[in-house]
């Protein structure tokens, strides 16, 4: 079985999904925060996206359907129906988070640590870990983005704001807490 | 246009997805406000920063080969096909796929832990505290390890050499700590690491390789169960002699 990806390329499912294995793991670690979790997770995706793979569509964004069925496959799990529980998704639209009490950036990132970083997206909750990831990570447009989550792109935009706006706070509150 | 709405488009700014109006109203901002040109760079940064603490978990071999082969579609049996020149054709086919994965496989996991690597030594280095243990005396510098990690090292004695011990500190590489140890040759400072050597670890040949990655040079070689890398922006001799020392270390 063969099909025509968004760059021109064609392939099998094999070809078209393997390349994307260590990105797609890397992500639903992130996610689940467990190693057997975030495997079982990345299994059962690459399954259903065989299995669904007759019905791909040609031409539309291969590695936003990989990311997308990971997703929901990560929300019907008993941790993604936690994350979902714990932050209404409906809320992107309401006023933005209060104004941050900034550090110049510049000193900030200066004291920062890997771990610091690493522990803080830890602590976001995963619909802002999950938008910083595709982002900042992946190199997604909003337009993949919007494709992988299943929000319109003006959405994309505000919970990408809100949360490196929630990162920078919390960055800011641990050098806060560090110097005391 | 106030700098407040200025930097509601900056993160469409930083992610490239701004519009040439936007791009070009914003970039004349920037040039004439420092503050905002400040928050700009420190978000920049940070984006920066986060892609590369975010690049954390790696699948292990075992867990990658499980999945491929279960997506792998089911081959007709062999004596189902009449033409046995074309059965041999594709069952080489198949056989130089799999080599070919295989090495792949191989290759894009040990540049992926170089990289990775890579990154911790720039990160120690760019620490307002690199090293735990600080300390040029290779007597301080080993026993401070000692209920820190699951192994022990030795470290050579460098009073006759160029090299000079600035100290060591207890890291993580692929969810197992080791060692990472600091040394100084004239202005050019290098790390060591030292990790136990597990068959699932991004595999290296065996022996001594030397590389390049990311423009510093690299030495790897694993002895006695454990895997050393050495990393640095001095020139290949220095590394490699540096290795050396390491090996020679009683």
């Amino acid at each position: 079985m063969a099909v025509v990806d968004p760059s021109g390329d064609t392939g099998s499912f094999e070809e078209l999904a393997m390349p994307l294995f260590a990105s797609l793991y890397n992500f639903a670690h992130w996610l689940t925060q467990d190693r057997a979790q975030a495997e079982d997770l990345v299994q059962e995706t690459y399954m259903k996206a065989l299995r669904g793979f007759s019905s791909y569509r040609q031409g539309t964004n291969f590695r936003a359907w990989m990311y997308r069925i990971l997703r929901n496959t990560f929300l019907t799990t008993q941790a993604g129906l936690k994350a979902c529980a714990s932050l209404s998704l409906d809320s992107d639209d309401e006023a933005t988070a209060p104004s941050l009490h900034e550090t110049p950036e510049a000193v900030l990132l200066a004291r920062v640590e890997r771990e610091t970083i690493q522990k803080t997206l830890e602590e976001l909750p995963v619909k802002f870990r999950e938008i910083i990831l595709l982002s900042d990570l992946e190199e997604m447009t909003y337009l993949e983005i919007s494709d992988t989550l299943g929000i319109p792109v003006g959405t994309v935009m505000s919970r990408l704001s809100r949360a490196r706006k929630a990162m920078r706070q919390l960055l800011a509150s641990k050098l806060q807490g560090a110097l005391r | 246009m106030t700098c407040e709405l200025w930097r509601d488009k900056l993160d469409a700014y930083l992610d490239s997805e701004c519009s040439p109006e936007e791009l070009a109203g914003l970039e004349e901002h920037l040039r004439a406000c420092s503050a905002c040109a400040s928050e700009a760079l420190g978000r920049v940064r940070l984006k920066r920063v986060t892609q590369a603490a975010a690049m954390r978990y790696s699948p292990s071999r075992e867990f990658r080969l499980r999945v491929k082969k279960a997506i792998q579609p089911k081959r007709r049996p062999i004596w189902a096909v009449a033409r046995m020149p074309e059965v041999a054709a594709v069952g080489l086919g198949v056989i130089l796929l799999a080599l070919g994965l295989t090495l792949w496989v191989r290759h894009a996991a040990r540049e992926r832990a170089l990289a990775e690597l890579v990154d911790l030594h720039v990160a120690t280095l760019a620490s307002a505290n690199p090293v735990d243990v600080v300390s040029s005396d290779r007597h301080t510098v080993k026993p401070w390890f000692q209920g820190k990690l699951p192994f022990t090292f030795n470290l050579p004695d460098l009073q006759n050499s160029a090299y000079k011990l600035i100290g060591g500190r207890v890291t993580y590489f692929e969810h197992s700590p080791g060692a990472q140890l600091i040394f100084q040759i004239r202005s050019h400072q290098l790390s060591v690491f030292i990790f136990q050597d597990r068959p699932e670890m991004a595999p290296v040949s065996v022996g001594v390789t030397v590389s390049r990655e990311l423009a510093f040079n690299t030495e790897i070689w694993s002895e006695a169960g454990l895997r050393y890398v050495v990393i640095g922006d001095a020139s290949p001799p220095d590394v490699h002699e540096l290795g050396e020392l390491m090996r020679n270390a009683r």
